[in-house]
C-alpha cells in the first residue's frame, strides 16, 4: 500500500429520508480542521436515491467536493449496498481519512468497510487531531507525521485511549454526535460535485427491508438543548417526571433521563443521556434522582454547570457535580421551579 | 438449525469500579462478566432452540480464564462451546478480532451467527459487522427482536427513531441489543452438567484461512499511541442539612450568580 497516494478528508454524509442528519455537519466542521492541518481538501460521500440535489448544503458546512451516489438500491439503508458504494469510492479515489457518524447507521456500515477494505477503524472519537505517532520516538525508532490521532474514552468512559492507524489507509473512524462543532453556515457556498456509480449487483449479502415504522417523535432533540433537566431512577414515577418538565419549562430548557428512567418505562429512549444514549454538553445540567453510574457521567460530565439533587449522599453524582445538594426532590424541585418564576419575574420588573 | 453465539467476558463495570492507588483502573480486582448484550443474544438464541430446534455453540476469544463464560453459557443452556485462546492472538483490536473469530467460525457449520451489539469495556460495537464481512454473510445489527421463517430471519432492526423489519437469508449474523429479552438463570442442574462437558479449546493453528499478519498486535491496523485513565473533573460544593425551601434559594442564587436567570 503507498500510503503517500492517499488523499483528503472524506465524510460520509449521512442523510435519512432525504434529510441530511445533523452528525454529517458536525463531521464537515472537524473536517474542515483536518484539512487546514493537512493541507488538502474536505470532501462529503452523499448516498441515497435523488439525494443530489443535498450536496449545496454540505457545501454551506465545509465541503470542497460532493461524491453523490445516486441509485434506487440505496434508498432505505442497508448495509451492503452502502459499504459497496462507500468502498467503491474509497478504491476509486483513495482517501486518506473517512470519518462516519458514530449513529445506528455509521457503526454498521464502517466496520463493514474496514473489514472490506482491510483497515483500521476507532469507534466513537470525541477528539480528532493530526499529529505525529509515534507520539515521542526512541532512538533509531521511526516517527510518522500529518497522522490521524483519534481518541476515544473506553470503559464506561474510565479510561481514555488515543489511537493512531500509521499502516494503512484510509484512516478511519466513527465520531460521537453531538460532540464535535458545526462551522459557520457559508450561505451560497457551493462544492464540486461528483457523480459516481459503482454499479449494484444482488448478492447473498444484500437484505430486504419489509417495513419502515417511525416511532412517533414530538420531543425536543437533547443534545442541541442549552439546559437540560435529567431525572433517574430517583424520580420515582413516569407521574413525578412532571415535576422535571415544570422545572425545565421555567428555564427554557429540556427533559432527559438515565437508562434507569428508561427502563422502567418513564421516558423514551431519545431522551437518555450516557453511554449508550445521547453525548450532552449543555450550559446547565441538572441530574436529579440520579445515582451517577460511569456509563451516565460518561454522557454529561463536559456540560458547563452540573447541579446534582439525590437524597443518598454517597451516590457518585456528587463527584462529578459542581453543585450537590442533598436531599427530597420531590420537596426541593417544586420549590425551586417556584422560586426561579419569581426572580425572572422581578428580574423582568426591574429591567 | 445451527447456532453460533461469540460472547465475551468482560470487568463488570456496573458493579464497583476499582482504582489503584495512584489513580488506574485495577482490572484484577474488579469481577468479571458475561458481556450484557452477549448474553441477550444468547437468550436469543435459546429461544430459538425452544421455538424451532437448533444446536447452540457458544465461542468466546480471549485468556485461559475465559472459560468461567463457557460454563455459564452452557448452564444456561448453550451446546458446545469453544475457547480460542492463544499468547500470538494477545493485543488484537477489533479487525484482528474478528480476523481471529472468523477463522475459527470457518470450522463451523452455522445457519446463524449471533453477537452482542457491543462489548462494555470497549463498546466499539465494530466486531459483528466485522465478522460478517471476513465471512461474507449479511449482518443485521442492533436486533430488537428475532424470528426465523423458512430459510430466513425476520428480525427488527432499531434505529434512533425508527426500526426497520429485515428479512435476510440465511447464514446471516445478527448483532443483539440487551433490551431484546430478559435472559435466563442458570439452574442448578445445568451448572452441575456444564462443569462435565468439555469445552473445546483453539489456538493459532486451528484457525482456518487466516494469515499470520493478520492476527494479534502485529496485525492490528490500529495502534494506541496514549492511553490513560480518565482524570476527572473534582467534585464540586455539597450541601448537606439543608432544608428544601434553604436548598432551592442554594441553588437559585447559584443561577443567579452563573447568570442563568
Amino acid at each position: 500500500m503507498a500510503l503517500e497516494e492517499y488523499k483528503g478528508v472524506y465524510v460520509f454524509a449521512q442523510q435519512v429520508d432525504g434529510k441530511i442528519s445533523n452528525i454529517s455537519f458536525e463531521l464537515l466542521g472537524k473536517a474542515t480542521d483536518l484539512a487546514k492541518d493537512l493541507n488538502t481538501e474536505v470532501t462529503a460521500m452523499l448516498l441515497g436515491k435523488d439525494v443530489k440535489g443535498l450536496a449545496d448544503q454540505l457545501a454551506e458546512y465545509g465541503a470542497d467536493k460532493v461524491i453523490v451516489v445516486d441509485d434506487p438500491e440505496l434508498e432505505v439503508y442497508r448495509t451492503e449496498p452502502y459499504a459497496h458504494a462507500v468502498c467503491s469510492i474509497i478504491k476509486e479515489f483513495k482517501p486518506d481519512i473517512v470519518l462516519y457518524g458514530a449513529t445506528a447507521i455509521g457503526r454498521d456500515l464502517a466496520p463493514r468497510c474496514s473489514a472490506r477494505v482491510h483497515t483500521g477503524l476507532t469507534a466513537d472519537c470525541t477528539v480528532l487531531e493530526i499529529g505525529d505517532f509515534p507520539l515521542t520516538v526512541a532512538e533509531g525508532q521511526e516517527q510518522k507525521h500529518g497522522q490521524l490521532l483519534m481518541t476515544r474514552p473506553a470503559f464506561g468512559g474510565n479510561t481514555i485511549a488515543t489511537i493512531a492507524c500509521p499502516d494503512h489507509r484510509p484512516q478511519m473512524a466513527t465520531v460521537r454526535p453531538g460532540v464535535m462543532q458545526k462551522i459557520d453556515k457559508k450561505a451560497g457556498a457551493k462544492a464540486e460535485v461528483i457523480e459516481f456509480n459503482p454499479g449494484f449487483t444482488k448478492n447473498n449479502c444484500y437484505v430486504e427491508v419489509e417495513k419502515v415504522v417511525k416511532m412517533v417523535n414530538d420531543t425536543v432533540d437533547i443534545s442541541a438543548a442549552k439546559v437540560l433537566v435529567s431525572g433517574g431512577r430517583g424520580v420515582g414515577s413516569k407521574e413525578n417526571f412532571a415535576l422535571l418538565q415544570d422545572l425545565a419549562d421555567a428555564l427554557g430548557g429540556v427533559v432527559s433521563c438515565s437508562r434507569a428512567a428508561v427502563d422502567s418505562g418513564w421516558c423514551d429512549k431519545d431522551q437518555q443521556v450516557g453511554q449508550t444514549g445521547k453525548t450532552v454538553r449543555p450550559h446547565l445540567y441538572f441530574a436529579i434522582g440520579i445515582s451517577g453510574a460511569i456509563q451516565h457521567v460518561a454522557g454529561m460530565e463536559e456540560s458547563d454547570i452540573i447541579i446534582a439533587i439525590n437524597k443518598d449522599a454517597s451516590a457518585p453524582i456528587f463527584d462529578v457535580a459542581d453543585y450537590g445538594i442533598v436531599g427530597d426532590l420531590n420537596k426541593i424541585v417544586p420549590l425551586l421551579t417556584d422560586k426561579i418564576k419569581k426572580a425572572q419575574e422581578e428580574k423582568n420588573q426591574t429591567a | 438449525m445451527k447456532i453460533v453465539v461469540c460472547v465475551k467476558q468482560v470487568p463488570d463495570t456496573a458493579g464497583e469500579v476499582k482504582f489503584k492507588p495512584d489513580g488506574s483502573l485495577d482490572r484484577a480486582a474488579m469481577e468479571t462478566i458475561m458481556n450484557h448484550d452477549d448474553k441477550a443474544g444468547l437468550e436469543a438464541a435459546l429461544r430459538l432452540k425452544e421455538q424451532y430446534g437448533a444446536e447452540i455453540t457458544v465461542v468466546t476469544m480471549g485468556l485461559p480464564k475465559a472459560e468461567d463464560v463457557l460454563r455459564e453459557a452452557m448452564a444456561m443452556g448453550a451446546d458446545k462451546a469453544i475457547l480460542v485462546t492463544d499468547r500470538v492472538l494477545g493485543g488484537a483490536d477489533t479487525w484482528a478480532t474478528s480476523t481471529t473469530l472468523a477463522g475459527a467460525i470457518r470450522n463451523l457449520e452455522y445457519d446463524l451467527i449471533i453477537t452482542g451489539r457491543q462489548a462494555i469495556d470497549g463498546d466499539t460495537a465494530q466486531v459483528g459487522p466485522q465478522l460478517s464481512e471476513h465471512l461474507g454473510i449479511p449482518v443485521i445489527s442492533y436486533a430488537q427482536k428475532i424470528e426465523v421463517e423458512g430459510d430466513s430471519v425476520v428480525v427488527e432492526r432499531q434505529y434512533e427513531d425508527r426500526y426497520h423489519v429485515v428479512r435476510a437469508k440465511m447464514p446471516c449474523l445478527i448483532t443483539a441489543l440487551a433490551e431484546l429479552n430478559e435472559p435466563r438463570y442458570m439452574t442448578p442442574g445445568g451448572i452441575f452438567d456444564a462443569y462435565k462437558k468439555e469445552i473445546t479449546v483453539w489456538g493459532r493453528a486451528d484457525l482456518k484461512d487466516v494469515d499470520d499478519s493478520n492476527i494479534g498486535l502485529a496485525g492490528s491496523p490500529t495502534k494506541i499511541a496514549k492511553a490513560s485513565d480518565k482524570v476527572r473533573k473534582g467534585a464540586g460544593t455539597k450541601v448537606d442539612n439543608l432544608g428544601a425551601a434553604e436548598a432551592a434559594d442554594y441553588i437559585v442564587n447559584t443561577l443567579k450568580e452563573k447568570f442563568v436567570i
